[in-house]
């Protein structure tokens, strides 16, 4: 009935294009996470990020723009989080202690951002920033002045914050490196932060 | 022999039905919600469409595509492939955010799943579906257990306890259908699904 040269094309082709496919899908069989992906994403092809107006811990605005022309660390976070920022917060704590100290502040910054803008009012932007010893000027904590701006913000770095049911929040984590033209250039664990020193201390 | 399809107008409609109510917005937020109902009915569900509706095209019709598509094996293999792409947990998360990739989803399952399967299924030696319930099974098993033990989120719009929990179920899942496979193996002409196909081939 069905001539065996049609199956076996027919075969040939759907192995190809199928595995083509899943190629293409997984960024050649390496990211099979939303989150592998937008790392590969931005290391193929460094990202610009929107001018946000952003506060900080002690009511300054500022936006992600002012840091041009130096290295700058970003994470996100939310204030009354008791599971996965803590181990950022202690890991831009050591990032901070392992970089070489005379740079901070002129070559290179922290920046902690809050995507929960409505409750983390300055006052608890400075409670966070004095548990891992944040200075407010090398490190800064901060929010977006105007909470229309937090959703473009969190796409532009690719974060996902979704509710937890119980008050608090999920969100993927991760530091953030935007280089010297203002553009996130590296995406990397929080659970290495003596390596991202060494690669900080490479840059400078 | 190209007999007009003997079938009432209430099952004509229902995969179209069923697609269709899928499709509904309060049907997409409630399914989509937790990644359990997401992988574990909706798209089943989606893919049941496709191969409901392939049934219900006249017996020539299912004929002509299955020889038109080179016979059972491309078929098989396309259902195989389409089907892996949508097990990846990037996949869940571009379905739900970005509307394109969901109406891949939306075509894609019936289509290149549904369809397909229902194409090659009854022309498949006991073999063959023993390959792809195997297959089928080995792969639940295995992503399941792999959410289980996943020691990261693997999908940024879920909650880690639901892919705990959507891991368990695939488990269950895998097991359940394990056993419900090989009981059909060995109770021969029980209407289950590796004998299904063979007891009514012939209408």
């Amino acid at each position: 009935m069905i001539p065996g040269k049609r199956s076996v094309a027919a075969t040939a082709l759907v192995v190809l294009a199928g595995a083509g496919m899943l190629w293409w899908g997984t960024d050649g069989f390496s990211a099979f996470t939303a989150e592998t992906a937008r790392r590969i994403e931005i290391l193929r092809s460094p990202r610009a990020l929107p001018a946000t107006v952003l506060e900080d811990q002690d009511g300054r605005t500022f936006s992600l723009q002012d840091y041009h022309g130096r290295l700058l660390a970003v994470e996100f976070i939310y204030t009354r989080c008791t599971t996965l920022c803590r181990s950022m917060g202690m890991a831009f704590k050591q990032i901070r202690e392992r970089v070489p100290q005379q740079v901070l502040g002129r070559d290179f910054a922290l920046l902690s951002i809050s995507f929960d803008p409505v409750r983390d009012d300055p006052a608890s932007l400075k409670g966070y920033g004095q548990t891992y010893g944040a200075d407010g000027t090398d490190w800064r904590i901060a929010r977006v002045r105007n909470a229309a701006e937090l959703k473009p913000l969190l796409e532009a770095f690719g974060i996902v914050v979704i509710a937890d049911g119980m008050g608090g929040f999920e969100h993927n984590t991760a530091i953030h490196l935007i280089g010297r033209d203002g553009r996130l250039k590296q995406i990397s664990d929080i659970d290495e932060p003596q390596a991202f020193a060494d690669r900080i201390a490479t840059w400078l | 022999m190209a007999v007009r399809h003997p079938l009432s107008r209430p099952a004509a409609t229902g995969p179209g039905a069923l697609y269709l109510l899928l499709a509904t917005p309060a049907a997409r937020e409630l399914l989509e919600a937790t990644m359990s109902a997401h992988m574990l009915l909706q798209i089943p569900l989606l893919t049941a469409a496709g191969f409901l509706a392939c049934r219900l095209l006249p017996e020539y019709w299912q004929g002509r595509l299955l020889a038109a598509a080179g016979g059972a094996l491309p078929c098989v293999l396309l259902a195989l492939f389409a089907s892996s792409y949508w097990m990846l947990p990037r996949a869940l998360d571009a379905a739900l955010a970005n509307p394109l990739a969901e109406v891949a989803k939306f075509i894609s399952l019936p289509v290149l799943v549904g369809l397909p399967l229902a194409l090659a299924w009854r022309r498949l030696s006991a073999i063959g579906r023993g390959f792809v319930w195997t297959n089928f099974i080995s792969m639940l098993a295995v992503l399941g257990w792999l959410y289980i033990a996943a020691p990261l989120r693997v999908c940024n719009s879920y909650l880690v306890n639901q892919q705990e929990s959507a891991g368990w179920l695939m488990v269950k899942l895998a097991v359940l259908l394990f056993f419900w496979w090989l009981g059909a193996l060995f109770v021969g002409g029980s209407p289950l699904p590796p004998e299904s196909g063979a007891a009514d081939s012939g209408n």
